[in-house]
């Protein structure tokens, strides 16, 4: 080993990854920061402005407004908060779905192993979006779920996570189980089990922390694809749902305006690509510096 | 092989199977009901007339007898009438597999035409400046919005330059080959640059593998040319991984399609799910749901058969 941190010395090679680090870090503070923005610029945030619609570039709108004459700059970064906020916890909660799939299977093995992994196998072959629209669709009341949630404003956010996160875990559980395989048979595991631990403790203290790193590479790579798939069912009208503002549903109209006001379609569109390929990179990065060995070349 | 395949052609079975009854399930849990769409422009219609309309479909049933009763139709042939279309099912649903079927299948070509000669030039000189370009631009391929990257098409093809038609298939009163062709591009497009980053990484890793074996270096010694071995020797080699991933990325083609469809309004599957859902149309969407599940578990089947086929090491478990 060279230095204290080699893994940090690799991810720094990766300039693509840092760079990226570095813009996800801008965009999120600056995202926290909406209130704080629109305060500098004056504007209040969904004061609705119709003698000043599709207003171009201007000092107190930097971005121009949309069509009900709200500042597009300010709607951009209330956006942005709402679509890192999903795009990261919904790809935390598959990734944790996949980490105790894979955990079981690969800990346990043989006949359990391949009774999860074609099931697993079975999920990865549907057609996602149709399903995914499917489930964004159905009506939460007759689900049976309690009126005060169906009826409540975040009722959007929630079902966008939950859903996103029950398809989102394949990646996550192949990963994890393939690294619990080989990591069962190290001898430390034996160990544990000489000494009395149980199932649970073997795989929690003593195998799951040996998955870390490539559980850390699954989850961010696939922020990135949670994000593109909150603002495609958004953008559709499926995802979330106005007044709360994301990137996607900030296209929903822009597409009806794509003639009189083309700049609205374009500043969404390049805040998801960003975000998501910023977010591939760091997982490329990430899995150079945590993951030497692993054979992707 | 015998037995891998019909292992896998079982284990194909049961996930449509069971994806049916989910699928008929979920279809219950939409808003909307049949019977309420039925009679809402019908004012003088009683509760006793809905009641006996509910018994009349065998909606008033437990969820595995109609579910039972629906599987014996479909069985025989029947899968019912399409709401919007007041069409039967079945004759919906051929002209917008056609449809989509033409987009999916040049944007697959085009993508891979692409996406070959680049892959392996890319993975000839691994970490060159060339290399480092192709991986930006597949990064940027897979990470863009499919639906932002139609828009931007349309603004730029047919608002700004005003060339190329913003969606539909045809202009009215036309309908020759060029015009046909000419609303198909942009649809097309879409779908290619959404889909060549992915194809070109698997190219590029698939012949990065290759040239490291040991037959690549004997030909090398045996004093072969350099093009020779790229071509002759590693990139068929290479060419087995890249042949089923493609097959396997059938479902991430298809959700690509019904964006891009239903951003051109381009009258495919996916439009047709996403209309059918959206429009409470449940025969339509459950059918041409099931049908776009068995699409992909086929591709993925083909994915599996096609690698054993070309890979003899691989075995048949």
């Amino acid at each position: 080993m060279i230095g204290k941190f080699p893994q940090l010395k690799r991810f720094k090679r990766h300039r693509l990854a840092v760079g990226s680090l570095a813009v996800l870090v801008v965009l999120a503070i600056v995202s926290l920061a909406a209130p704080l923005v629109a305060f500098i610029f004056g504007v209040e945030t969904d004061a609705v402005d119709l003698m000043n619609r599709f207003a171009g570039p201007s000092l107190g709108h930097p971005l121009g407004t949309d069509e009900l004459g709200r500042d597009l700059l300010v709607r951009l970064l209330y956006g942005g908060r709402v679509s890192l906020l999903v795009g990261m916890t919904a790809a935390l909660a598959a990734a944790v779905i996949g980490t105790g799939v894979g955990l079981v299977a690969g800990y346990y093995g043989g006949r359990f192993d391949a009774l999860l992994m074609r099931f697993t196998d079975g999920v990865i072959s549907l057609p996602l979006l149709p399903l995914l629209i499917v489930l964004a669709a159905i009506d939460l009341e007759k689900v049976g779920l309690p009126d005060a949630l169906v009826q409540s404003e975040q009722v959007s956010l929630y079902r966008i996570i939950a859903i996103v996160a029950l398809f989102g875990w394949t990646t996550v559980a192949r990963l994890v189980r393939g690294a619990a395989l080989s990591v069962r048979e190290r001898d430390f595991v034996d160990a544990a089990h000489a000494q009395g631990a149980g199932a649970l403790r073997v795989m929690g203290v003593h195998i799951l922390p040996n998955l870390v790193s490539p559980i850390i590479v699954a989850t961010t790579l696939s922020v990135g694809n949670v994000i593109l798939l909150e603002s495609v069912l958004s953008f559709l009208g499926l995802g979330i749902q106005p007044p709360i503002p994301s990137w996607g549903n900030l296209l929903t109209n822009a597409q009806e305006l794509i003639w009189s006001a083309p700049a609205l379609a374009f500043y969404p569109g390049i805040m998801i690509f960003v975000t998501v390929i910023a977010f591939n990179f760091l997982g490329d990065g990430l899995q150079d510096a945590l993951d030497p060995k692993a054979d992707r070349h | 092989m015998t037995r891998f395949l019909l292992h896998r052609l079982w284990q194909s079975i049961l996930v449509l199977g069971l994806m049916s009854f989910v699928i008929y399930g979920l279809m219950g849990m939409m808003p909307g009901d049949p019977i309420d769409l039925m009679i809402s422009s019908n004012p003088d219609i009683t509760s006793e007339d809905t009641a006996r309309l509910r018994a009349l479909y065998g909606l008033d049933k437990p969820i595995l007898e109609r579910y039972g009763n629906w599987l014996a139709a479909a069985a025989s042939g029947d899968f019912g009438y399409s709401r919007v279309h007041a069409r039967p099912v079945l004759e919906v649903l051929a002209p917008a597999l056609w449809n989509t079927l033409q987009l999916l299948g040049l944007a697959i070509f085009v993508s891979i035409a692409i996406s070959i000669p680049i892959g392996v030039l890319a993975a000839a000189r691994p970490y060159s400046r060339l290399d480092y370009a192709v991986n930006l631009l597949a990064f940027a391929g897979i990470s863009v919005p499919v639906f932002w990257l139609g828009l931007l098409l349309i603004i730029v093809f047919a608002v700004i330059l005003g060339i190329l038609p913003a969606g539909g298939t045809m202009t009215v009163g036309d309908g020759g080959f060029l015009d046909r062709l000419s609303y198909l591009i942009l649809p097309a497009a879409t779908l290619t640059i959404a889909s060549v980053g992915g194809h070109t990484r698997y190219v590029r890793s698939a012949m990065i593998e290759v040239l490291r074996q040991d037959y690549i270096r004997t030909a090398r010694a045996k004093g072969l040319g350099r093009h020779r071995v790229l071509l002759k020797h590693a990139l068929r080699n290479a060419m087995v991984p890249v042949v089923t991933i493609v097959a396997l990325d059938f479902g991430f083609l298809f959700s690509g399609a019904l964006v891009t469809e239903t951003i051109f309004a381009y009258p495919g599957m996916g439009k047709m799910i996403f209309d059918a859902i959206m429009g409470n149309d449940f025969n339509l969407a459950l059918v041409s749901l099931l049908f776009a599940t068995t699409l992909t578990v086929l591709g993925n089947l083909l994915a599996d058969l096609a690698y054993a086929w070309l890979d003899p090491r691989v075995s048949y478990r």
